[in-house]
């Protein structure tokens, strides 16, 4: 279950404005990957690629045995069925209902009669706690809901690949900590590949199994959760822990000045890495690793106090 | 610089290229299956409802108009006996397009970029692509056909109402009588008229059709965007229909010749 994504060399711009370049990277089967970033860094532009709605200037993108950035028009919307997407404000159809909405894709794609829909239509409102909301117009419902519903509307096909752009954006703690427990709980039941393009860092620190960073128009990491969070990398390192000390600065990048002025400056430890968000059932998700693992396999020592139980997520933020 | 130049100079030929590209997919969503019959007939009706009640309204005004002007003119010619032929010929041939055309660039399409504009700008149209959905088959095709559809009734409901109008206008008004001008009605029109009358108007429903949903489905920079979108589809549309309105006329009277006596 769950289908990998390789990315290779991909380089996109607008005009003369490079996005990023040469990003090289391949989404495991089956994980939870986040893409970071800093605002304007190009994620949800990285997110349209994949799914082929922007073309990038070079480079490849294949999904099983297909290169999206070269593929015919008609293959690709062959591959888009094997999507499931979560657009940042849900991108309902606003002159459907939500019921209409989620009902959609199937009543396009399938044979299947009204009542097997309905059935699976309530399935899903109800994983994403939406029953009795199904005769509402998304004008006339909230932007948690909107996007709860855009998720119900994803996950209809069954997608081997769901990616999410932003789903904590808006959102208040709470809603964002059950979306994220949703996320994980969905993961270890439909093992589908997950992509989630956020700047949330608690999502990045606790949900994935895996965390890239754009960064100045580049990849500047992608890897295993431990990894990034122990990286001694100054970009990573300064997002990953939300500082104002490091190269990013409040427009892009700081300037040769700024950077000599904080030369100096004693960079605060790095925080304890944080136990993964595991599923509500107690049942470890077949691509979850024990918590240290990789930082033992690689003779990292993570930072004190590092794996315990009962420790705040929001530690370092 | 040079560079900056060409490509202001060429943009303009570069959106003409985009819009024929993009009537060609149309064309080519119209034979793809499965066929959109729901959202036709309710497109249909849509556009319907906001065209008719200022169709009619337009249509009587021009045919009175016409009357007058055409009326008063034929007067000076000492050949008031032909008024209604004149009439006839007048709102058939050309005002019945021209008013349909300006209904249904500006209340059909303006309503038709909007609604793609607004779905364009918040993502609904990205969302449908990714669900697999091709949207120029699923929205664009059944619009346009609807708009065509629209555009050759009301193109039937302009002819009527204005030479309705013109009857009233002449008779009640100019002094001419009603026999007079009923009876001119096939002195000089003809047949072919009226199928030319149609011709234009399913025509000037496609073009409007199409450049409303190429700029709708084009709409970009939030909220600004759609009303950019929709104030652009309207004025190259009209702009289109009139060139091409002159187009047809021209070609038209090469291939049937007028009746004579």
């Amino acid at each position: 279950m769950g289908v990998e994504i390789k990315v290779e060399h991909l380089t996109k711009s607008f005009g003369k404005q490079l996005i990023w370049g040469d990003v090289t990277l391949t989404v495991p089967a089956g994980e939870i990957c986040v893409m970071l970033g800093p605002s304007g860094t190009g994620k949800s532009v990285f997110l349209k690629t994949l799914i082929g709605l922007l073309k990038p200037d070079q480079g490849s993108i294949v999904i099983e045995g297909t290169d999206i950035a070269t593929c015919s028009e008609k293959e690709l919307y062959e591959i888009r069925k094997l999507f499931g997407v979560l657009f940042q404000d849900g991108a309902m159809f606003g002159s459907m209902n939500l019921y209409d909405n989620v009902a959609f894709p199937l009543r396009e794609h399938t044979k299947k009669s009204e009542s097997e829909i309905r059935d699976i239509v309530m399935e899903k409102m109800d994983l994403v706690g939406l029953i009795g909301a199904e005769d509402k117009l998304p004008g006339e419902i909230s932007g948690g809901m909107r996007k709860r519903a855009g998720l119900a509307r994803a996950l209809v096909l069954d997608p081997e690949i769901v990616l999410f752009d932003e789903p904590d954006s808006g959102l208040d703690p709470v809603r964002t900590a059950f979306l994220n427990q949703l996320i994980v709980d969905l993961n270890a039941q439909i093992d589908a590949t997950f992509l989630i393009v956020t700047h949330d860092i608690n999502t990045a620190r606790t949900v994935p199994d895996n965390i890239g960073l754009l960064y100045h128009r580049h990849l500047a990491m992608f890897g295993p959760r431990e990894m990034l969070l122990s990286s001694e990398e100054p970009v990573v390192r300064q997002f990953l822990n939300a500082q104002r000390v490091g190269p990013i600065g409040m427009s892009e990048e700081k300037d040769a000045d700024e950077l000599e002025a904080e030369k100096d400056q004693e960079l605060p430890p790095l925080p304890p890495i944080p136990m993964q968000l595991e599923p509500s059932n107690g049942i470890a998700r077949r691509s979850q690793r024990p918590p240290g693992d990789w930082c033992r396999q690689n003779g990292v020592t993570p930072p004190p106090g590092s794996f315990e139980e009962n420790m705040s997520l929001a530690a370092g933020v | 610089m040079s560079n900056l130049t060409a490509s202001r100079v060429l943009a303009p030929i570069g959106t003409a290229g985009n819009l024929f590209a993009f009537g060609l997919d149309v064309g080519r969503g119209l034979f793809r299956r499965p066929f959109q019959l729901r959202e036709f007939i309710q497109q249909a009706w849509f556009i319907a409802s906001v065209t008719i009640i200022p169709t009619a309204l337009v249509a009587i005004p021009f045919g009175a108009v016409i009357a007058l002007q055409v009326g008063g003119l034929i007067k000076q010619f000492g050949a008031q006996s032909f008024t209604g032929s004149a009439a006839v010929l007048a709102v058939v041939r050309e005002a019945g397009p021209i008013a349909t055309s300006l209904l249904i660039a500006g209340a059909g399409g303006s309503a038709i970029a909007a609604d793609l504009g607004a779905r364009k700008i918040r993502e609904e149209l990205d969302a449908m692509m990714v669900l697999g959905i091709d949207p120029i088959q699923r929205l664009v095709v059944p619009r346009v056909l609807a708009c065509m559809l629209v555009a050759v009734f009301l193109n039937g409901l302009v002819s009527v109402v204005g030479v309705a109008g013109g009857y009233v206008f002449n008779v009640v008004l100019q002094d001419g009588t009603p026999g007079a001008y009923l009876s001119s009605f096939t002195a000089l029109a003809q047949l072919p008229d009226l199928w030319q009358g149609m011709v234009k108007a399913l025509v000037f429903g496609l073009i409007a059709a199409i450049v409303a949903c190429y700029k709708g489905m084009r709409a970009a920079g939030g909220p600004k965007g759609v009303g950019d979108a929709v104030n652009e589809s309207v004025v190259i549309t009209f702009m289109l229909l009139f060139v091409v309105n002159f187009v047809m006329s021209a070609i038209y009277f090469q291939l049937v010749p007028p009746k004579t006596g």
